[in-house]
């Protein structure tokens, strides 16, 4: 139990109790469901869960934890909470222009790629990187595995469908990431959603998976991770980073959010920096 | 017990017209300001970090962009990064979050607000300055809630006085000052300074 964390002596009484509170629905999750919380950071899990109950018009977070044991639906709905789905397609096109730039060419040496999507969200990201190797011309020998921890928005992510109202953003992301194709040609447009050529599924598998509580599944070339890990304290975040390491072959890539970094985890010193700004390292050695 | 500061911490948030707001006010912070200062200025999700930049160009403390986890300290002020949350952790300790925009925006004032009121409880300064819409004003009163002390920006002096109106319509704040009122505050002796003493 980490209860130093909470034992904060300027904490004046209620907040302390909310806390309490807190860690015991934390440790409840984990033994009924095994959704391990604990070492998320606690003020953006303290800000879902407290939002939740208010939704609920519940008084506090102890009354929500009878329920949460009893009805799976009620976890259903929190898990929706404190997973951050937000996502876009070429999200931050900066990166994806770097792995153009600086990653690609390397890729192409390679007989076979494979790429591990780990907190994929809806997909968004996937498809945008199945674009990116098309064009390179390396989609083909290409294997894509995409997992998170929510079934939700892995089945979502499966139907390669979006909403068409952020298609014009996506565009606009896709042409700054270095595209230069016409993006419309990727999807099939309905009234309110587009859908991604079958093309660019071919070679990709949607699977669940949680980088608290799962291993390693395969061995990969490059490991794309953004924004996962800013939701974990410093001692998760290095456990999750020794995880992709473990499943990186030698010479393979990384890839995070333009906030992370793997400067303060043990596996700093065998990367090489790619790209600095975009977060892009290289497993130089065992 | 004159020894134990009474506040820990400032947090500040600024809207439309906060550039030139925290351009006046920032300045006049002496580098041995002993608390440290967290920032949310609305911008736009794509700027660079232009804001710390000139910021810190025209201060003596040291004004920087706040990095994931980074440990909080005195006489530094942490701007929170475009397209992101700011948010502070229990062990003062920075994180962030991309979940949706919260008041239309991301940063956003009330999460920056309601997490530092968590970590700091009533050792917490809330200010809240110009702006054109509702952002800060639930930080406010969370704020108010845990214990700290609250100002916000007359809103006749304000460039824009939405923000610091809804803010006092919601919860009246501990004081209501103009932007120099309210840097002429921050240096007042037994605020965050503490009580000058007589040597002897
Ligand atoms: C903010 S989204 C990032 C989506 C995408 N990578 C991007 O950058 O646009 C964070 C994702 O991480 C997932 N996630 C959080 N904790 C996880 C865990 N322990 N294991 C796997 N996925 C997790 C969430 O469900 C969410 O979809």
């Amino acid at each position: 139990m980490i209860v130093t964390s909470i034992q904060n002596p300027d904490l004046d009484d209620d907040s302390l109790v909310e806390n309490v509170e807190l860690e015991l629905l934390l440790q409840a999750v984990y033994l009924k469901y095994g959704y391990d919380f604990r070492e998320y950071s606690r003020a953006h899990i303290k800000r879902r869960v407290l939002h939740y109950i208010a939704n609920k018009r519940l008084p506090n977070i102890s009354s929500l934890q009878h329920e949460l044991l009893i009805e799976k639906k009620c976890f259903d709905e929190l898990l929706q909470e404190l997973s951050i789905n937000v996502t876009e397609m070429f999200r931050g096109p900066g990166f994806y222009k770097s792995i153009r730039e600086k990653v690609a060419g390397l890729l192409k040496t390679y007989p076979y790629i494979k790429i591990w999507h780990a907190g994929c969200s809806t997909g968004e990201e996937v498809y945008s990187m199945a674009i990116l190797l098309k064009e390179e011309g390396l989609y083909d020998r290409t294997q894509i595995y995409a997992t998170d921890f929510n079934p939700r928005v892995v089945k979502s992510a499966r139907e390669a469908t979006f909403p068409l109202k952020y298609i014009k953003e996506y565009t606009s992301n896709y042409q700054k990431s270095g595209g230069q194709e016409s993006f419309s040609d990727y999807y099939r447009a309905t009234n309110s959603s587009v859908i991604f050529d079958r093309s660019l599924t071919k070679n990709m598998v949607f699977a669940e998976h949680n980088l608290v509580t799962d291993r390693v599944f395969a061995e990969v070339n490059m490991i794309i991770s953004r924004n996962v890990l800013i939701y974990f304290n410093r001692h998760l975040q290095n456990k999750v980073l020794s995880l992709f390491d473990e499943s990186l072959s030698t010479g393979g890539f990384l890839g995070l959010g333009n906030k992370e970094t793997i400067s303060f985890s043990d596996i700093a010193p065998k990367y090489k920096i790619i790209d600095a700004r975009e977060k892009i390292y290289k497993k130089s050695h065992e | 017990m004159n020894s134990v500061p009474a506040y820990q911490a400032v947090v500040i948030g600024a809207s439309s017209g906060g550039l030139h707001a925290l351009k006046k006010m920032l300045p006049a912070i002496p580098r041995d300001f002993p608390c440290p200062i967290l920032i949310v200025q609305h911008i736009s999700p794509v700027s660079e970090n232009y804001l710390t930049v000139i910021l810190d160009k025209v201060s003596q403390i040291n004004i920087k962009e706040a990095d994931e986890k980074e440990p909080i300290l005195a006489g530094t002020a942490y701007v929170a990064p475009p397209d992101y949350h700011l948010l502070v952790e229990a062990d003062k300790t920075l994180s962030f979050s991309v979940e949706d925009k919260v008041n239309y925006s991301r940063p956003s004032i009330d999460v920056l607000f309601q997490t530092a009121a968590d970590a700091y409880n009533e050792h917490l300064v809330g200010i809240l300055l110009t702006g054109a819409n509702a952002d800060g004003s639930e930080g406010m009163s969370y704020i108010k809630k845990r214990g700290g002390f609250t100002i916000v920006q007359d809103p006749a002096d304000a460039e824009s006085p939405v923000m610091p109106k809804t803010a006092i319509m919601q919860q009246e704040p501990d004081m209501i000052l103009t932007l120099d009122g309210i840097i002429e505050q921050l240096l007042k002796p037994g605020f965050i300074f503490p009580e000058k003493k007589s040597h002897q």
